[in-house]
């Protein structure tokens, strides 16, 4: 079991106050991403439910149970820091047996589940040496098992990816959301990365300034965003916007388009402009445009659009593709 | 040094130096094993002979000489074992976040800023001295009969001086590598139910494991040549209580003249601090690397 909740969860340090209040609801089994730009408490949030930092007011609940005031050890969840956190005077082997040997664990129940974790994580060969010795995608799969040796009630994980190079961040992207599938235990995810927010999260919380802004599977922070905030963050490239007559034509106060979104054509469209850099990457063309009205958008193209630096350029957005916000920056 | 050239370069460039150095040491060392084969009293230095191994043999046989050095050992070991684990307390606590944390820090470092004789006669009459130093005071404030220190307990006396001046050293050592130790992996820890004593024992003595060393090694070579503390409280006394090799040899030269005598005890000297040395890096010296 892991179902976690937050109560009015309010956190400051000294006169500053990082979490205003939060409330949050997650389910038993669900793949949770908490998401934002950096400094938005995303990280104090994930490190307020492990107990490592203790709430200003407000309630935590694991399974019902309080436990605002408990420890971290005695809340049963297991975490994986940004630096991996090994030990590194220890071997692969002890590190991922520690939790088990500070729980009192008979030693051969200890040395059945590492090896048991060392399969699932591919790390047979591995667990006689020490962390300096291995690569960084190792050690990130050595946390991994020192996580899940003591079957915790729900997995935390803090920006875990954020030290990997781009190719292993994809693999291990796909290893932790397999881990998920088959473990089906509870895992609160933080990241900065929309991208690895969308891929992995069955539920997604934005938070900006310490404040959720929307909570929600990620096709629906992407087909309906909740406020402006929510819908340039998520998205990649970034969402569109584009103010005065425009979005008046559009009854609202700013508009918002997806570089996905627009028709691009070099004879006719709404809105004029001029191509600036053109990226061409084979199965897409980003092209960034400055438009007659001023301002600076990206289109994507899908394949191939045969157009360069100076050339002129007319977009249109597609048929029921347009985001309106108002004035206080919310969805109409 | 990538290339030939550089690297013949490099070893002409600091030639110089290490030449210097082999100098420094070498002569005197010469020159004291020389005198150690010599009959050679200041009192009667016209009197000058070739002496063998005899004045080994005066030395070795001398019954302060095994007293000397288990009260050496005792000496080290003591200094070594305060100092270290008062170090580490120290240290971890310093290291927590306190109110005036800068002043408290120069404090406690602030004794290694003493002399050794300024230091050791500040302890023998303002502090350990049995009619007006501060235990005796404390002591007659509980009604009870005040210690005369270097009479009845010399040795140990000199261990808490001379601990007392290297405390600063182990624990600014110790607070540097404390410093470095990362807080993640103290979290890792905690969330993995380590209670502070084990995150402790498992986490942070391994962690200080290359910076304790180093306090060993350093203090040792240091130690073995106290001398000063010794000299200005009880004279290496009662009887040779308090006497170590260092000071049975200073006897032997400036107060019974004998230079042919304390040259062989400090040829003894040398070798049982290399014995030491080594001993001291096979058995902690795997932690350098």
């Amino acid at each position: 079991m892991g179902s976690i909740t937050l109560k009015n969860v309010r956190k400051a340090f000294g006169d500053v106050e990082v979490i205003p209040g939060v409330d949050l609801e997650i389910n038993n089994g669900e793949f949770v991403v908490f998401v934002g730009p950096s400094g938005c408490g995303k990280s104090t949030l994930l490190r307020l439910i492990a107990g490592l930092e203790d709430v200003t007011s407000g309630q935590i609940q694991i399974d019902g149970q309080d436990v605002t005031d408990a420890g971290p050890a005695k809340r049963g969840l297991a975490m994986v820091f940004q630096s991996y956190a090994l030990y590194p005077h220890m071997s692969v082997r002890k590190n991922i047996a520690f939790p088990l040997k500070m729980a009192k664990m008979p030693e051969a129940e200890q040395e059945k589940r590492v090896s048991h974790a060392a399969k699932i994580l591919n790390l047979d060969s591995y667990l006689d040496r020490k962390p300096g010795q291995l690569s960084g995608g190792q050690r990130q799969r050595v946390a991994i098992g020192r996580a899940i040796v003591r079957e915790p009630s729900a997995f935390l994980f803090d920006e875990p990816l954020s030290n990997l190079d781009a190719a292993l961040r994809v693999n291990m992207r796909v290893e932790i959301s397999e881990l998920h599938n088959s473990l089906k235990t509870t895992m609160i995810y933080v990241t900065h990365d929309q991208v690895e927010a969308m891929t992995m999260a069955d539920k997604i919380v934005v938070l900006r300034a310490g404040n959720v802004e929307q909570v929600g599977s990620p096709m629906e922070l992407y087909a309906r965003p909740a406020n402006r905030f929510v819908g340039g963050f998520i998205g990649s490239p970034n969402m569109n916007f584009l103010e005065g007559a425009a979005a008046a034509a559009h009854g609202a106060h700013a508009i918002g388009v997806r570089p996905e979104h627009w028709r691009l054509s070099t004879s006719e469209g709404d809105y004029p402009g001029t191509v600036g850099v053109a990226e061409h990457l084979g199965s897409d063309t980003f092209l960034h445009i400055d438009l007659d009205s001023g301002e600076h958008v990206i289109a994507r193209a899908e394949g191939e659009f045969p157009v360069h630096h100076g050339d002129r350029i007319f977009l249109s957005a597609q048929e029921g593709r347009v985001y309106k916000f108002g004035k206080d920056g919310l969805a109409l | 040094m990538a290339t030939r050239q550089t690297q013949s370069l490099a070893r002409l460039m600091r030639a110089p130096a290490i030449v210097l150095l082999l100098i420094w040491m070498i002569v005197p060392l010469a020159m004291t094993l020389y005198y150690s084969f010599l009959n050679y009293n200041l009192l009667n230095p016209a009197n000058t002979s070739w002496a063998g191994f005899f004045n080994y043999q005066y030395f070795y046989t001398d019954p302060a000489f095994w007293e000397s050095i288990w009260n050496t050992l005792v000496l080290v070991v003591g200094v070594l074992a305060i100092t270290v684990v008062g170090g580490i307390l120290i240290a971890m606590l310093i290291d927590k976040p306190i109110f005036g944390q800068g002043i408290v820090r120069i404090l406690v470092i602030s004794p290694f800023f003493v002399m050794p004789p300024v230091a050791a006669l500040i302890w023998k009459n303002m502090i350990m001295h049995p009619s007006y130093g501060v235990f005796a005071d404390i002591a007659k404030f509980f009604g009870a009969q005040p210690v005369d220190w270097f009479a009845q307990y010399p040795l140990f006396s000199i261990i808490l001086i001379v601990a007392w001046q290297w405390l600063p050293f182990a624990t600014l050592i110790l607070l540097t590598s404390l410093q470095s130790l990362d807080g993640e992996q103290m979290e890792a820890a905690e969330m993995d139910g380590a209670p502070a004593l084990q995150r402790f024992i498992y986490l942070t003595l391994p962690h200080m494991a290359r910076a304790i060393t180093v306090v060993i090694l350093i203090q040792t070579i240091f130690l073995l040549g106290v001398y000063a503390e010794i000299l200005v409280t009880t004279n290496g006394g009662p009887g040779n209580a308090s006497t170590n090799l260092t000071y049975l040899i200073y006897r032997a030269a400036r107060l019974n003249f004998d230079i042919g005598g304390a040259a062989a005890g400090g040829i003894i000297a040398v070798v049982l601090a290399n014995i030491c040395a080594i001993f001291l890096m096979r058995a902690v010296g795997k932690n350098l690397d």
